[in-house]
Parts: structure tokens; sequence; C-alpha cells
């Protein structure tokens, strides 16, 4: 069997004496999109913080493209380079333009030449359906249209595999499927995607596997069928019952 | 109290100025040729004054940066080398520093076999620039730490490493923060070069110094010296203003 995108063994991981992740097992094939939900502070974030080392894990084993996570800068720097990542605040620079956004991580850190970065990151923002916006900055831009900008930014180190951490929470409600939309079509592209949202219908669409977590474990995961329909855990029947009251 | 300490203060010169007998402004009178010559020679302090400012401010602005990075450091072990360095020359007064660069660097260097040895001017400025470090440490420190998190875990996402995360992503923004109190700290270091007249660096309190000594006429060249460092200092705060001014109209994003 091919080497999993992501493969997670017994990760565990303390902030102090807070037991943040509890023996987190989590495999991500090529070409998965998997769907982590759960309460919030129940380490969603961290999972997925741990995946591009934003987090250090302590015990347990990451692997990236077969890659093992380790403090080698080398492992790290590697791990990086396939591995992109949307926020839930965008993180876009604010004193660079949309294009300068789009195109520094291609020409310093990849060595693009400006006219193959800017040619690349034209192509990343007509998918995200704003090339017209290119030469504004993040703060003349709509938060639904940041987030877009967020994510051709990272597409433009065209990873393997993508993260998103609530890519959707921080936005206006009009503004939130303008953002889906852009994703659900990523999704049909054939790159991997481990995305932490309460966006149901979202999930529903495009999850191959959803994961519920709850105080640092992962409680419950399996494919969206049976992960709606069916759910096991009390906790995860009774997160379900909750969020897809609205 | 405090308004009549402050009008007390304010009577002493101006009684001084109805009474003929205690100023004697003639000394620094440009109008008669060896009031100019006096004149002269205490202005021809201002090039040392300006020269040893600005080199050690400049070494400050560096050093500063060198400094404040390991301070940001997620290790405590690396920030410590910061937290050290910043409390123990912040500690130091100036003048024993300069002391101990003047006389005492130099005896260090012979040991070790070198042949370097340290004029006033140098002594002047490593001292500055050393002790004037602590101070822009903090101010780079604080600039840094005020831009979000989430700029620099972003600038990593997309595979900078940390040269490029701190030249092409965190420092641009902190400039506009940092800018005007690394200006204010220039002023200090204007005026704490006045102390390098103690080792004979021919500085303006040096010239003033000097000439005291043969014209006997401490409070006209004092107060001549006042004024000079007072015009040096406010066409520097006119440069922090319009440097101020000019950060906050780039703020439109
Ligand atoms: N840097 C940190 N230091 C200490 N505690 C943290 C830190 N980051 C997160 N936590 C704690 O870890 C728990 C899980 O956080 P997080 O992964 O952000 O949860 P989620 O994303 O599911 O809301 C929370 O209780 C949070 O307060
Ligand atoms: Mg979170």
């Amino acid at each position: 069997m091919a080497d999993a995108a992501v493969e997670m063994v017994g990760v565990n991981k303390w902030f102090g004496d807070f037991h943040v992740l509890r023996d987190i097992n989590l495999k991500v094939a090529s070409g998965e999109k998997v769907v982590i939900c759960g309460p919030s502070g129940s380490g969603k974030s961290t999972v997925v913080r741990c995946i591009n080392r934003l987090e250090q894990h302590q015990k347990g084993t990451i692997r990236v493209g077969g890659v093992e996570l380790t403090n080698d800068p080398k492992s790290v720097a590697a791990i990086r380079s396939e591995v992109g990542m949307v926020f839930q605040q965008f993180n876009l620079f604010p004193h660079l333009t949309v294009m300068e956004n789009l195109t520094l991580g291609p020409l310093k850190a990849r060595g693009l030449s400006r006219d193959e970065a800017e040619a690349r990151a034209m192509r990343y923002l007509e998918r995200v359906h704003i090339p017209d916006q290119a030469q504004k900055r993040p703060g003349q831009l709509s938060g639904g249209q940041q987030q877009r900008v967020a994510i051709a930014r990272s597409l433009c180190m065209e990873p393997k595999v993508l993260l998103f951490d609530e890519p959707t929470s921080a936005l206006d409600p009009e503004m939130i499927s303008e953002v889906l939309d852009v994703m659900v079509e990523l999704a049909s592209e054939g790159i991997t995607m481990v995305v932490v949202t309460h966006e149901m219908g979202f999930a529903r669409k495009v999850a191959d596997n959803m994961i519920f977590m709850d105080a640092g474990e992962i409680v419950e995961q399996g494919p969206p069928d049976e992960f709606f329909g069916a759910p096991r855990s009390k906790r995860c029947q009774k997160f379900l019952s909750q969020i897809l009251q609205h | 109290m405090k308004r009549t300490l402050l009008a007390l203060l304010l009577l002493i010169p101006l009684a001084g100025c109805s009474s003929s007998a205690t100023w004697g402004w003639y000394v620094v009178d440009p109008s008669t040729p060896s009031g100019w010559t006096n004149v002269k020679f205490l202005i021809s302090g201002m090039g040392s004054t300006i020269a040893v400012s600005v080199i050690a401010a400049a070494i400050s602005i560096l050093l500063g940066l060198i400094v404040a990075l390991p301070g940001l450091s997620d290790r405590w072990g690396i920030r410590a080398i910061n937290r050290v360095y910043v409390e123990f020359i912040r500690s130091i007064p100036l003048l024993p520093m300069l002391f101990w660069v003047f006389y005492g660097l130099p005896i260090i260097f012979r040991e070790m076999g070198l042949d370097i040895p340290i004029d006033p001017f140098w002594g002047a400025i490593i001292t500055l620039a050393i002790s004037d470090s602590a101070f822009t440490a903090e101010i780079y420190r604080a600039g840094i730490q005020s831009i979000a998190r989430g700029q620099t875990e972003a600038a990593q996402t997309i595979g900078l490493n940390y040269y490029q995360t701190m030249r092409y992503v965190v420092l641009p923004q902190a400039i506009r923060r940092i800018l005007p109190p690394l200006a204010n700290q220039f002023i200090y270091i204007v005026k704490m070069s006045a102390f390098a007249s103690v080792i004979g660096m021919q500085e303006l309190t040096r010239r003033a110094n000097e000439l005291v000594v043969t014209e006997y006429r401490p409070l006209e060249i004092y107060t001549l010296l006042i004024f000079e460092y007072l015009i040096l200092v406010l066409v520097i705060s006119a440069g922090v203003r319009w440097l101020e001014r000019r950060m906050g109209s780039d703020e439109r994003a």
C-alpha cells in the first residue's frame, strides 16, 4: 500500500500539565478529504497544527508523505513544503498586495522567477474567482475575498495536503458559501484535505471520512453516511443534534 | 509649592540680567572679534557630537536588533541571552561604562596580544552604542511582538525560513511602531554624548569646559552650551515628527 498522505500514530501532546491530545490515531490517504468536528477546546486546531509543526507533539509519530516529523529542521522544511494551511483569521500579510501575498512563497521559498510566480498567482486567483483583485491590499477586500486569497496563497505553493482550520468561522454568514464553494471545487480536484469545520452541509458533500473529537480524543470516525446516520457514541450524538438544529 | 519653585528658577537668570556684574555676555558676543572666536570655538564641537551620536546610533540600531531576536525565541535558554544582556547593560551607568571601555578595555586587548588603541572618539561611540543597544533591543522586541503570531505562522506555512519571515513579513510591519521610539533614542544618545567630554573627546561639552577654564565665565558659556544642545535636539525632534507623520500616512493600507 502506498504511503498515507498523513499518518498520526499514538500522538500525545501536553500544554504544560494540560493533556490536550490523547492517543490520536489518524490516517489520511492520498486524495482523501477528512472533516474534523467537535466542541470548542476539544483539540481540533492542535491536531491540524501538529501536522505542519506549528505545534510540537511530545509522544507518538506523525508522518507526512512517508516523512516522519522530527526536530530536524530538514524534516520540518520538507513537510512544510508539502502541506498548505488556511487559517480561521486568514492571516494575509496586510502590508503586501494580493499579488505579493501570493508570489512571496514561490519567489523566496521555491525560487521561481517573478514571471513564473505571477503567472501561477493569476492562475490560482482565477481558481478562487477573484483575478481582478490582484493589485489590492487585503484590507480592501471583504472577509470572503480575503479567505479566498488565503486559499490561493496556499495553492501557489502547490502542496499535496491542504489543512483548513475553521476557514469560515470568522466570516459573515453571507460570505460563507463563496468560500465553501471554492473548497468544494478544490475537493473535486484530487488534493488531500483535512478540514476542521462545523459546516455539516459541506462535510456531507465532500468528506470521505468524518472525525469527531472531544476532550483531546478522537471519539468517533467513519464515512459521512454512517457518521450522520447512526453515530454510536453519546457525545457525538449530542454534539450533532446541537449543531444540526440550526 | 511647585509653582513657587518654578518662579524662583526663572527669576534667577532674569535677576542676573539686570545687573551687569553677574553676566558677561561679551565672552560669547559674536560682534566682537574675541567673542566671535569663542563662539566659533564652542560651535566647532558640534561636528564630533553629531558624528559620535550618528555612528553610535547606527551601531545601536543594528546591535539592538541582534540582541532582540533571541528574546523572541520559544526556548527560554535562548531568551535568557536577551534578558541577561538587556538587564546587565541597562543597569550600568554611562560614566563607569565609559571609563571601563576607555581605560579598561585597552588592557584586555593588550593582554590578548591585540594592538587596538581606543581613542576618545571610538571609546565614546562604543560606550554609547552598547549602552543604548539595551534600549533599542527592547524597542525591537516590543515592536516585533506587536505583530500577531498568525503572521509568522502564515509565513512558515508558505515555506519561508526564519530570516525570510523577519525580512519580508514581520519587520516591514513592525517598523512603523519601531521607528518613532528608535528616533527618540537618538535624542538620548545626543545628550549622553556629553559624557565623552570627560575622556577628552573634543565635542560640545568639552569645548565649553575648556573655554570656561580660560575665560572663567561659566554662566554664559554653559548657557550657550545648553542652547547648542537645545537646537540640535529640536532639529532632531522635527525630523522625528516628520517621520511619524510619514509613517502615519502610510498606514492607509
Ligand atoms: N498554546 C497553548 N497553550 C496552552 N493551552 C492551549 C494552547 N493552545 C490551545 N490550548 C488549549 O488546548 C485546548 C485545545 O485547543 P484547540 O486545539 O485550539 O481546540 P479547538 O480547536 O478544538 O477549539 C483548549 O483548551 C485550549 O485552551
Ligand atoms: Mg480551533
